[in-house]
């Protein structure tokens, strides 16, 4: 029960682009199309699941004070965290290669349409903000995972339907000042009211 | 008529290409074609369509469908008024008493966003947008009867404006301009549209033992206070059985100005859907989405809330009138068919999971609307890469 309702909250009140507005730069860029958003959305959910859970290890046997006690009475006293940030970036590059070449192999249009966009997963704030707000909130290993996936799953939610709102918006007239961005900040605040009205549900 | 014609034909070339007040063409174009069907015909090549209905009718069509709960309300809001202070009165007192809060706000709504449209309507060049007719009337009646006249004027220029005319106007927006107006004033100012704001008391007391909340507010308490009893004897013991079930059908209970008689609701209902303005199929997958929640939610009893009767959702709060009036928007909804049927149906799941589960807001059907305008749009896309792949299998080459 409390794990459904850290995903509920993870996907819809937290959601990272639409409470926290992480991640925003390739929300903004690659929601234009909802194929390529959705291949996005899902290499999000992928790189989320599997990189907050192997931080949470990195974290809890390396980085931590006193962490690295298992290899010896010697390591008991040392404090790593000051690793953190490029640690955690590192977990985070290795994992996006490895989605990159999956998607390379198994997908070249998927690939040819994500571009630059797909490599930039590594400096996704999202990604790097989920990883640290397991950190600040002391998640334990499956609630790491549950959060993980779950933040995914708003993300790519959230691109998804913005995707699907900006081919919509062919049909618009927009003034000329607001065309393109301007327009998609407002729509993304918009979003954001619509979604807060899973604020405070508990299952 | 013809004096009328007469005028009209007498100005025109004034605010014709070269006219003095050329920039205002489309302020006389949105009185001319208001006042006589417009003469344009379509070109020798193309597609003809032999109809007599414009944009112009069909909201015209909403307008009069929404005359029901409007006069309803503003006999409410008078007849709420006397039985929260405790007093007699006929009638026409509650009309006049419900004219005198009603008919303001309206007014506001329609001055302050009518001038934002024509303001558009000049700077962008575009016909004036007959949308308005209907956002200008849906807003009065989604607020609570206490709400300050300069809200209802600010929240109708930022839905105006921000949900409408940043996408170019009428027919182009993505969310539900009258609720988002609503949302609007529901997150900047919500002592003013919650808690107790549903009595208008112009300047009275309630009376003894009488109790400001709506049913959804007392449906919600009945969940935490302990001792509890089933949460319909609850609200049938509350203010002398003010919520029974048919009281509150007919909507003799305190709310938002129009939103409270699930009966003139489906009075309106039965226009849009004769005329084929409103989608049926949006109307009913919401309310039978609303009941199939009521029963899932039914099957657990942890609290008294989930136990209550799946068909009372309907009669409390404004489910039916924002399944009818709001659900059914046809620009915000879902354009397919099929997706219709899905997007009715969220809205009513969506509807009684937050009124049940979420101790934040009593009601759903406002944050409902909204979030499945959000994703109207995805459900359009998946049922027609549907179509499409369907289609492609039936085609052989």
């Amino acid at each position: 029960m409390e794990l459904i309702n850290l995903g509920i909250k993870s996907i819809f009140i937290e959601n990272m682009v639409l409470a926290y507005f992480l991640g925003m730069c390739s929300y903004l860029a690659v929601s234009k199309k909802v194929s390529t958003a959705t291949g996005l959305g899902v290499a999000v959910i992928f790189v989320l699941t599997i990189t907050v859970p192997l931080n949470w290890f990195l974290l809890e046997f390396i980085l931590n004070e006193g962490a690295l006690s298992w290899a010896g009475e010697q390591f008991a006293a040392v404090d790593l965290s000051f690793l953190r940030f490029i640690m955690f970036i590192a977990v985070i590059a290795a994992m996006v290669q490895l989605v990159e070449m999956v998607i390379e192999k198994f997908s070249p249009a998927l690939y040819g349409t994500l571009g630059i966009f797909l490599p930039l997963i590594a400096v996704n704030c999202a990604i790097l903000g989920s990883s640290l707000f397991m950190v600040q909130r002391d998640y334990s290993f499956i609630e790491a995972t549950v959060f993980g996936f779950a933040s995914g799953v708003g993300w790519c939610l959230a691109i998804v339907a913005l995707a699907a709102i900006r081919e919509r918006l062919k049909y618009s007239n927009v003034p000329d000042g607001l065309k393109g961005l301007g327009i998609t900040m407002l729509i993304t605040g918009l979003m954001g009211i619509a979604f807060l009205s899973f604020v405070g549900i508990a299952v | 008529m013809r004096a009328l014609r007469k005028i009209l034909d007498k100005q025109k070339p004034l605010f014709q290409k070269g006219g003095k007040f050329e920039k205002f063409y489309y302020l006389y174009e949105a009185n001319e074609t208001f006042l006589f069907t417009p003469n344009h015909t379509t070109g020798i090549k193309g597609t003809h369509v032999k109809d007599a209905i414009d944009l112009k009718r069909m909201m015209m069509t909403v307008v009069i469908a929404l005359i029901p709960p409007l006069l309803f309300g503003i006999f409410n809001v008078g007849h709420m008024h006397y039985i929260a202070t405790g007093q007699e009165a006929d009638f026409w007192e509650k009309v006049l008493l419900g004219l005198q809060v009603v008919l303001p706000v309206v007014i506001v709504s329609y001055a302050a966003g009518g001038l934002v449209e024509v303001i558009f309507a000049i700077i962008r060049k575009h016909p004036i947008n007959e949308g308005f007719l209907v956002t200008g009337m849906l807003i009065p009646l989604i607020m609570p009867p206490t709400i300050p006249l300069w809200q209802v004027a600010l929240a109708t220029v930022f839905a105006v404006v921000i949900a409408k005319e940043v996408f170019g106007g009428t027919g182009m927006n993505i969310l539900n301009v009258a609720m988002t107006a609503r949302a609007f004033l529901y997150f900047a100012y919500p002592t003013d549209m919650s808690g107790d704001v549903w009595y208008y008391l112009g300047g009275q007391q309630y009376a003894d033992g009488f109790t400001s909340a709506t049913a959804l507010g007392i449906a919600a308490e009945t969940t935490v206070t302990d001792g509890v009893q089933p949460v319909v004897a609850t609200l049938a013991s509350t203010n002398n059985g003010m919520f029974e079930f048919w009281n509150m059908f007919i909507g003799l209970i305190p709310g938002s100005i129009g939103e409270t008689s699930t009966l003139m609701s489906l009075i309106g209902a039965v226009i849009l859907i004769v005329t084929g303005v409103g989608s049926w199929r949006i109307i009913v997958s919401v309310f039978l989405g609303a009941l199939a929640m009521g029963y899932i939610m039914n099957l657990s009893d942890a609290n008294e809330y989930l136990s209550m009767p799946a068909y009372y959702h309907w009669a409390m709060g404004g489910l039916a009138f924002g399944a009818v009036y709001m659900a059914t928007d046809p620009v915000s909804a879902a354009h397919t068919e099929p997706g219709k049927w899905v997007y009715g149906a969220l809205i009513g799941i969506i509807t009684v999971i937050i009124r049940v589960l979420n101790p934040a807001y009593p009601e759903g059907i406002m944050l409902a609307v909204l979030f499945m305008n959000v994703f109207a749009p995805l459900i359009d896309y998946f049922v027609i890469q549907a179509n499409k792949k369907r289609r492609l299998q039936r085609a052989t080459v």
